[in-house]
């Protein structure tokens, strides 16, 4: 086992204040564990609303004349159906009548009574619209479940090969362990953002996947920006230990970690305030998963992907000391 | 690195500046009422069905036919790969099997308005079927089509891989098939029976033949090259369509209608006024806190956004350009963040060397010295997600899908999916861009910056006062 080292160290110490990361680890495990929760409760309360996309569902097209506000015919049939509906307008080019598309998750597509209930709610809701039912189909996902076990898998295939990118370049320090602990991290950051998508409600649809692929790009940078921080001081420090090096790390890079966030976090707070504001909602589930996922992103870089990793060293360290 | 002059800042800046303003404007020219365009602007941009809208075409099996489950999906899923073949990356395709439909909507060409029904289904590519045949005997059925009757050797489905190449001996363009090991077979027999015979083995697209070669000896290895007056262009679209394979049965629009945006009308407005508030608040942001390297991130990060429109709008002559959809926009996001934060740290850097004592100008080389090995390793990870999520919803024919889907992917089979592919696209572009203009190009700047008297004052720098 190492010798017992002196702590003194040859290079002149940091400036700056250097907080005790390492010490938190109570806080960072209760913050893992009801991350976790809020994911479990949000999906038991709520459920998963997967949108037409991947579930299938119903499409149904009506003809009508004049003005319509589709949001209010959309949020009327969502009383009915029960699930998210998303409504379109377009113009149909042989009879250059208008139509109103209406679609929506379902299971076993929707019963010619439900259906009924639907239009003669329309027909009442619109009496001055002429709206009549022109068409409807009932699809199957056309981006299933196996484009979302495709997802899943380019996923881990780009967590392993960063985990092999972290081991290498970190090699110095110890970089499997550091590979593993900065998926841990993203994995933290992906739950806290699919939770807070379920718990407001979002539909799972192509948005919810961007934000995932946002996520898990800017979580690995924001982890190997600390990184580098400690590869660094171990090189300055050769006789720091490691939990030193990482209280020291994550000092350092608390400024930038803060101002940088204070930029990415900022712009989707306007983006959420402006199409909120403006009325597109439809745009608020990429926005507001993504500002959940981006704080939950930058906290984890600065102390579960470094403390994780830091446990996970000194326990392998106290392994070896018994072994020896 | 050579000495760095003053005039260096007026020729990086000149230099970001001219390329923003070419990739925002594009450049065309007119010639009587014939406008061309030269180079691509954001005009030029197609906007992805989620922002702008598009449209919607069903397609039912022509003559009632009835297809089944399987046909339908494999119909689905070859409409998908056209589509992105031609570049609309953006498409929502719905199957109904109760009725045996397809649904299709994919956006606006850039710059249509007015819809043009014809050209819309054109640019899906028709719905053509390979056939190899015996003889170039034919019908004309009563509507006056002509009908191939001759007995089938191959069909699409024979063929492993189509090529277009230009044969070294008359630079002829043709297109060159692999064929599958029973199409190899089934088509050494029918050669060996045909060879030194007058009966030629026609090939036909649906209805029209294109060519119709004699054979001279039986083939057996496997490859089959189907001669015509091609251009290098239509050898190319032909190999395209051979590639993304016939369609199982032949459609019919059973209607076509233009749809609103799923973001709603108007939602690119919402969107480019959130980005000019974010930008404008980040640029204010980066300057107080960095001073003179914050206004040269300022300037980096109009060329890192630049440089991502021109990749999108199709600017570089020599890479086709792609659809914005709100996760392209996602993956600008992304690129644009990194951008900042890599300005971020080497701005921390600076001041804190410049704290710990060393000149102006040692401070800003050794801070950009360290800096940038946070800056790769993160810029790296991040350009080996987007290369896999290229590789796995790219085209079949893309660089990174050829490698990824024979290899990882196998078990998934090529399934084309627009809106991933563009997230990796436009992240692969921003995270280049982040290197030249966020590191290479503002390091130039911020070293040309301090030559000037003016400039030298520490404190422009975030350093202390000496």
């Amino acid at each position: 086992m190492s010798k017992k080292k002196n702590i003194a160290a040859p290079t002149p110490a940091p400036t700056g204040k250097i907080y005790d990361f390492c010490g938190k680890k109570k806080m960072i495990l209760a913050i893992a564990i009801a991350v976790i929760l809020a994911l479990v409760v949000g999906v038991a309360v709520r459920g998963v609303d997967l949108a037409i996309e991947f579930k299938g569902g119903t499409m149904l097209t009506y003809s009508y004349t004049g003005d319509l506000d589709m949001n209010a015919a959309a949020a009327k049939a969502q009383e009915i159906v029960g699930v998210n509906v998303s409504a379109r307008q377009g113009e149909d080019l042989e009879s250059d009548g208008y139509q109103l598309t209406l679609s929506f998750s379902s299971e076993e597509g929707l019963n010619a009574d439900r259906q009924f209930e639907l239009t003669s709610a329309l027909t009442e809701m619109f009496p001055d619209n002429n709206l009549e039912l022109f068409d409807s189909n009932d699809v199957s996902p056309s981006s299933g479940r196996e484009f979302l076990l495709k997802c899943f898998l380019a996923m881990v295939v780009a967590a392993v090969l960063i985990i092999i990118y972290i081991a290498v370049r970190f090699s110095k320090i110890g970089g499997w362990s550091a590979g593993i602990c900065s998926i841990f991290a993203l994995c933290h950051d992906l739950v806290a953002a699919l939770a807070a998508s379920i718990i407001f409600g979002f539909e799972f649809n192509a948005n919810i996947v961007a934000v995932i692929l946002t996520i898990l790009g800017y979580s690995i940078n924001n982890t190997i920006v600390i990184y580098d921080r400690i590869r660094e001081n171990r090189q300055l420090y050769p006789k720091a230990d490691l939990n030193e090096l990482i209280n020291m790390g994550c000092s350092q890079s608390l400024r930038r970690s803060v101002r940088t966030s204070i930029t990415t976090i900022g712009t989707m707070v306007i983006v959420a305030i402006v199409v909120f504001v403006s009325g597109y909602n439809s745009l608020l589930s990429f926005a507001v998963p993504l500002i959940f996922g981006l704080v939950s992103g930058t906290y984890s870089s600065l102390f579960v992907a470094p403390v994780t990793w830091s446990w996970w060293k000194n326990k392998s360290a106290k392994k070896k000391a018994k072994n020896d | 690195m050579k000495k760095i002059r003053k005039s260096t800042l007026f020729i990086v800046a000149a230099f970001i500046a001219l390329f923003t303003v070419s990739s925002i404007t594009g450049f065309d020219y007119y010639f009587g009422d014939n406008s061309t365009t030269v180079v691509k602007g954001v005009d030029d941009i197609r906007l992805g069905i989620d922002i702008r809208g598009g449209v919607d075409v069903t397609f039912a099996p022509a003559d009632d036919y009835d297809a089944t489950d399987e046909q339908l999906d494999a119909a689905t899923q070859k409409i998908k790969t056209r589509l992105g073949t031609l570049g609309i990356n953006d498409n929502e395709i719905y199957s109904d099997y109760k009725s045996d439909r397809i649904i299709v909507r994919f956006p606006w060409q850039a710059g249509e308005s007015e819809y043009d029904a014809e050209a819309a289904v054109k640019e899906l590519g028709e719905m053509a079927e390979l056939t190899f045949r015996k003889g170039t005997d034919s019908e004309t059925d009563e509507d006056g089509n002509i009908i191939p009757t001759g007995e089938l050797v191959l069909t699409g489905d024979d063929v492993e891989k189509a090529d277009y190449i230009q044969q070294p001996d008359n630079l002829k363009w043709v297109v060159l098939l692999k064929l599958k090991p029973d199409g190899k077979e089934k088509f050494a027999d029918a050669t060996a029976e045909l060879a030194g015979t007058s009966t030629p083995i026609s090939i036909w697209m649906d209805n029209t033949m294109i060519s119709y070669p004699t054979v001279d000896e039986a083939i057996t290895k496997g490859e089959a090259t189907i001669t015509g007056n091609f251009t290098s262009d239509s050898a190319k679209a032909l190999a395209e369509q051979i590639n993304s394979g016939a369609l199982p049965f032949k459609m019919v629009t059973t209607s076509f209608k233009t749809i609103s945006p799923t973001m709603g009308e108007g939602s690119l407005d919402a969107i480019l006024l959130a980005a000019y508030i974010a930008f404008a608040l980040i640029a204010v942001y980066m300057i107080v806190l960095y001073k003179v390297p914050g206004v040269v991130a300022v300037i980096a990060l109009i060329g890192q956004i630049a440089g991502t429109l021109a990749a999108v709008t199709g600017w570089f002559g020599f890479m086709p350009g792609s659809t914005l959809t709100i996760p392209g926009i996602a993956g600008i996001i992304l690129s644009v963040g990194m951008g900042v934060d890599a300005n971020i740290i080497t701005g921390e850097r600076i001041k804190e060397e410049l704290r710990s004592g060393k000149s102006l100008d040692s401070a800003i080389k050794i801070a950009y010295k360290r800096a940038f090995s946070a800056i790769l390793d993160g810029n790296i990870t991040n350009v080996i997600i987007a290369i896999i999520l290229m590789g796995a919803f790219g085209v079949p024919s893309s660089f990174f899908s050829k490698i990824l889907n024979s290899t990882i992917f196998r078990m998934f089979g090529a399934t084309t999916e627009g809106v991933v592919y563009s997230f990796g696209f436009t992240l692969l572009v921003g995270v280049i861009c982040n290197f030249i203009f966020g590191v290479f190009a503002a390091k130039l700047m911020v070293m040309a910056c301090s030559k000037f008297k003016a400039l030298q004052n520490r404190k422009l720098y975030g350093g202390d006062v000496k």
